[in-house]
């Protein structure tokens, strides 16, 4: 007989309304989280000393008329807070977040054009993440001995490797010493685009893979030594099922948080290395963008990250809900 | 191998590795020493001008009284290192300042005041803690223009709410103590307490957490740097010279942003492993 045929019937739809109700609570913390951001990157630009004018022109000198469409774009004769929900309702509803001065396009269709890329090289990242910093904690956690050490080693240098001097290296040894991939440019295809982003996307994963690894280093070593495992060690568990039953399963959790956490800020740190590898996506545009001070396209991209970042986080508190009974609707997973 | 053996050789390891520890820990303080250092006399020590261009040396390789060479615009690299490394560290030291003081203060508040207080806090910094502090700093440079007091502003704004989660809960845990009680109860005001009580044991905790951000604070500057937003060229600056040498990397003369880069990563990894030293200490007290 199973334990969950054993289990009380109220038991289990406690858990479930217990789960539901930590999912309602997360979906609150978003929109509050994400009306906040919205509102910082919006209100950045009154913080700037000087007209809204001269900072939404990036100080250009503009026809009457040019300024006489962003005073109207902006709604800039209107109270602050109208302004808010305006440029809010307008990104919302119509995905309008204004023209790019530089550009000298909508910011939505440029951060169509760029947002691919992005997306791949974060994606890419992710999955090197998982793979081997999980795969690389798994090994040293559970071999231990020099293979432990070296691993140890190795990550603590990784984990404090920026990702700009980790590209540089990359770029500097694979690219231009050994020839093995290209420098610039983003490919065609699956396998050109593959081939292309391998070294941006280890220059990504490289710091966070060092520390997704550490985390479940420990995580695996902490259910090691639980009297749980213990026991079942005593009891004459096989090894296999023991690591995958009473370890793996309670090391997940950390693990999940973490891994989520990394992946989510990988978008910010994109911009760097789409930088260093002449990648055109939303990162380059960013700081290309804030470089010629044209802050609508800042905006929306700051807007496009932060939404990413917020959703990603929320997704892997649900998971950590799921994956743990234990949490309970009303406790923060941390 | 059985379980038995590798839990024991665990134990041993670990034994082993306590031994290694101080040795590494003494060798990351002396870095950590010796960037210090040279962040105050780094620039007296440069052998030539970092400014002084030639540009019939350009990247020209090591020769005497150059011992690193020069950069792409014939600038000696040695010089350049030594004099970025005051640009390089005393942003992020005045971000971990100033992050260090308002998340203490937020967290003794927290901490002591508890109810609606202390709820409404920590939700405003779960709320803060969702905006990466990179993207907030490039947003920031976007609107004031790029420079120094805008990133710094910025990143002590954005780690604030990491340091003061950390130390709510240190601070929590003090609050908790009878030596708190007995403070009370002779009549002293609440911020006496905190100030001359409080504060001091939940120190080792603060040089901790100070630390650790003191690794990350550097790796967000000089990439907020990099990205060309920062410190501004020609001043020579560790995150600016990695960005500099681009065109030299292509070219295959990597060496300013390889050695730029090369004393960063040694400085945080030395930073990152005395703040985790430091952390297990104060935990385990």
């Amino acid at each position: 007989m199973t334990a969950v045929a054993v289990r009380p019937a109220g038991h289990r739809s406690g858990r479930a309304t217990g789960v539901a109700r930590f999912v309602a609570r997360r979906l609150v913390m978003l929109v509050a989280t994400l009306f906040t951001s919205s509102f910082v990157i919006f209100g950045a630009l009154y913080l700037a000393p000087g007209d809204a004018v001269s900072t939404l022109s990036g100080s250009r000198t503009l026809s009457p008329q040019a300024v006489a469409a962003l005073r109207e774009q902006y709604h800039l004769d209107d109270p602050f807070l109208a302004r808010y929900f305006q440029w809010l309702g307008d990104t919302l509803l119509h995905g309008d977040l204004g023209t790019s001065i530089t550009y000298r396009e909508d910011v939505s269709s440029v951060i169509a054009a760029r947002m691919g890329v992005t997306f791949q090289l974060v994606l890419y990242a992710a999955l090197i993440i998982v793979v081997v910093g999980v795969g690389l904690g798994l090994l040293s956690g559970l071999r231990g001995g020099v293979v432990d050490t070296s691993i140890l080693v190795v990550t603590t240098v990784f984990a404090a490797v920026p990702s700009f001097v980790a590209a540089t290296v990359l770029l500097s040894a694979f690219a231009v010493g050994l020839g093995w991939f290209p420098a610039v440019g983003t490919g065609e295809g699956l396998a050109g685009t593959l081939w292309h982003l391998t070294l941006p996307a280890v220059a990504l994963a490289l710091a966070s893979l060092a520390i997704v690894s550490r985390i479940t280093r420990v995580a695996v070593r902490t259910e090691l030594g639980r009297e749980h495992v213990q026991t079942a060690i005593s009891r004459g568990i096989p090894y296999p099922a023991l690591v995958r039953r009473h370890v793996l399963r309670n090391a997940s959790i950390p693990v999940t948080t973490v891994v989520g956490i990394t992946i989510a800020s990988l978008f910010g740190m994109s911009a760097v290395v789409e930088q260093t590898f002449g990648l055109g996506g939303l990162g380059s545009a960013l700081v290309e963008a804030s470089l010629a001070r044209d802050v609508a396209v800042v905006q929306g991209v700051a807007l496009v990250f932060v939404t990413a970042f917020v959703v990603v986080n929320t997704l892997v508190d649900v998971a950590y809900a799921v994956l743990d009974p234990r949490v309970k609707a009303g406790s923060r997973a941390s | 191998m059985t379980i038995a053996a590798s839990v024991l050789d665990g134990v041993r390891t670990r034994r082993r590795r306590v031994a290694g520890n101080t040795v590494v820990v003494w060798v990351c303080a002396a870095i950590v020493g010796l960037a210090l250092l040279l962040a105050v006399f780094g620039p007296a020590l440069a052998p030539h001008d970092p400014d002084a261009a030639d540009l019939t040396y350009a990247n020209v390789g090591p020769v005497a009284g150059h011992p690193l060479g020069f950069d792409s615009q014939g600038r000696d690299l040695l010089s350049r290192l030594l004099a970025g490394a005051r640009t390089s560290m005393a942003g992020p030291a005045l971000v971990v300042v100033l992050a260090m003081a308002g998340g203490t203060v937020l967290a003794v508040v927290s901490a002591w005041a508890g109810r609606w207080i202390d709820a409404t806090l920590s939700a405003v910094m779960d709320v803060l803690f969702a905006f990466p502090a990179v993207l907030l700093a490039v947003l920031a440079a976007a609107v004031f223009g790029p420079g120094l007091t805008a990133p710094t502003l910025v990143l002590a704004l954005a780690y604030t709410p990491y340091v003061a989660r950390v130390l709510r809960g240190a601070a929590l845990r003090e609050r908790a103590q009878p030596y708190i009680a007995a403070c009370e109860v002779q009549g002293l005001s609440a911020f006496t307490i905190c100030l001359r009580h409080l504060v001091p044991n939940i120190a080792p905790m603060m040089a901790a957490q100070g630390t650790l951000l003191f690794g990350y604070a550097m790796v967000d500057f000089a990439a907020i740097s990099f990205m060309g937003l920062g410190v501004q060229p020609p001043t020579s600056d560790w995150g600016v010279m990695v960005s500099t040498g681009q065109p030299g990397v292509l070219q295959g003369y990597p060496a300013e942003s390889l050695t730029a880069g090369l004393c960063i990563v040694v400085v945080v990894v030395a930073v990152n492993l005395l703040g985790e030293r430091l952390s297990q200490r104060s935990e385990g007290r």
